[in-house]
């Protein structure tokens, strides 16, 4: 089978690869383009630790056709914080012990940024309902509802 | 349709550890010509914070501070031998181990250090920052780093310790049946509150209340961690987590993960929990073990609450809608009972 150019926006930068037809996105990003913050879960859209921002709207990756995403713009985990700095949904993940073994943690972030960058102070039912596709076996999710509304609230560490 | 609020308690006595064919763990401990320290060990965190934990007694016990610790817990190939990470026994069993490693190392640490310094080892101290001086002059000083690099490159020792925690094997005496397979005993108590839909069979948490006796908190963030997702876990097995039911065939019952049910964000309620600390006489700086336990008391405490709520006892995980559905309509319609 022939390979497909594609070019996107990966966190801010352009990118070109060639992809197999058929590839999803969580894979091209994966071992494509090595960024490994989006992380596989069940592959079927049930887990929500593969998600992404495709033009600042939350995708799951495992469910996204990479060639989907041509001329797009797609926001992962490894851009968002900014240069040495945790971006402040990181920090406040940090201190409201909101990962344990963190393997929805990535999900979790890209659900919460889509979330506060479309409204900047939500309620608590507004954050659960915005994590309500992502799984976390660890946490209990209050931890991670408490770092959210933190966030927004700006109560994070410097 | 009625929701009937029902409030359930349980309370439970937790081993730590287990007891089949004794159980060990093992750490080592040695420094780096930095003046750093590695723990290595077999034993796997998975994200309940053992790391974080046998840092820090590692650092306590060496009297280094804790950034200089460094703890690798990367390969069972490589480490010194641990039984696992379950049983709540990480935090007792590793950390005892660590400890007694990180005393041995500490032992040379002092030792070399008392040559440069050139006293007995036995008049020295560590600060806690870095530094070993002799007691009552803290300017005959000397940090931990040049102790490394004066072992590492002078005086050809390695600063380092083996450590092994074991409870052995306890035997069963024929004649009476007694046994002794814990030496340390975690307690908890909780109450549920629930409501729970007599046309549905639904069980929703309202509330729950909890304390927690668990030796020492070595860190109190990650006890609360571990009691607040331990708990959720509990609210899982009581009322979720199943590979059945496959009735009426089997090809009905979840296939993978994506079908095996769990409470998500939206099904959880406040808990509110309360830490005892009683030190463990046996327990590494009086830890016990938060793990597994806090998982454990949930259970019964929804069992009972539904039983207070409605008046059926069902005693076959989970408990779902089905089941309590077919419950109140063997028993004729919900009974609440008195509320305590
Ligand atoms: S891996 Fe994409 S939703 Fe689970
Ligand atoms: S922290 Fe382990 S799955 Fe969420």
């Amino acid at each position: 089978m022939s390979k497909i150019p594609l070019q996107f926006r990966h966190n801010g930068r352009d990118v070109a690869i060639f992809v197999d037809g058929g590839t999803n996105l969580l894979v091209a990003l994966r071992e494509l383009i090595g960024d490994m913050t989006p992380k596989f879960g069940c592959g079927q859209g049930g887990c929500g630790t593969c998600g992404v921002l495709i033009d600042g709207e939350l995708h799951l990756s495992c469910l996204t056709l990479a060639e989907s995403v041509a001329g797009r713009s797609v926001e992962t985990l490894d851009g968002m914080k900014q240069g040495p700095n945790l971006h402040p949904l990181q920090r406040a993940f940090a201190d409201n012990f909101a990962a344990q073994c963190g393997y929805c943690t990535p999900g979790m972030l890209m659900a919460a940024k889509a979330l506060l960058d479309r409204n900047p102070s939500p309620s608590r039912d507004e954050v659960i309902e915005a994590i309500s596709g992502n799984i976390c076996r660890c946490t209990g999710y209050e931890p991670i509802i408490n770092a959210i509304l933190a966030a927004a609230g700006g109560r994070v560490s410097a | 349709m009625t929701r009937h609020r029902g409030r359930g308690i349980a309370s439970i006595n937790y081993p730590i550890g287990m007891n089949l064919g004794g159980d060990p763990s093992q750490a080592l401990v040695h420094s780096n010509p930095s003046g750093k320290f590695t723990v290595a060990l077999s034993s796997i965190d998975l994200g309940q914070g053992m790391k974080s934990v046998t840092r820090q007694i590692c650092a306590e016990t060496l009297g280094v501070p804790v950034e200089d610790v460094y703890v690798d817990t990367a390969d069972s190939d490589t480490g010194p031998h641990c039984m696992g990470s379950f049983a709540s026994r990480g935090t007792h069993r590793v950390g005892n181990a660590v400890m007694a490693a990180a005393r041995e190392a500490r032992g040379v640490m002092m030792e070399a250090a008392a040559e440069e310094l050139e006293v007995n080892a036995a008049d020295l101290e560590t600060d806690g920052r870095g530094n070993i001086h002799v007691k009552g002059a803290p300017h005959r000083s000397i940090s931990t780093k040049d102790v490394a690099i004066a072992a590492q490159f002078k005086q050809g020792k390695t600063i380092s310790g083996r450590g092994i925690f074991l409870v052995p094997l306890s035997e069963v005496n024929p004649e009476t049946g007694e046994m002794s397979p814990a030496t340390c005993y975690a307690h908890a108590c909780l109450v549920a509150e629930v409501d729970v839909d007599d046309e549905t069979g639904e069980v929703a948490m309202v509330r729950m209340d909890s304390a927690y006796e668990l030796g020492r908190a070595l860190n109190p963030r990650l006890v609360e961690q571990q009691l607040v997702g331990g708990a959720w876990m509990g609210v899982s097995h009581a009322l979720y987590e199943t590979t059945e039911p496959h009735y009426p065939e089997a090809v009905h019952g979840p296939r993978d993960f994506v079908e095996y049910l769990m409470p998500g964000p939206g099904d959880i309620c406040p808990h509110d929990i309360a830490v005892l600390e009683r030190p463990a006489p046996d327990g590494p700086f009086g830890a016990k073990g938060p793990g597994e336990m806090c998982a454990n008391p949930v259970l019964p405490a929804i069992a009972n609450a539904i039983y207070n709520a409605v008046g059926v006892r069902i005693d076959d995980l989970p408990i779902t809608p089905e089941k309590v559905l077919r419950a109140i309509k063997a028993q004729g319609g919900a009974r609440p009972q008195a509320r305590r």
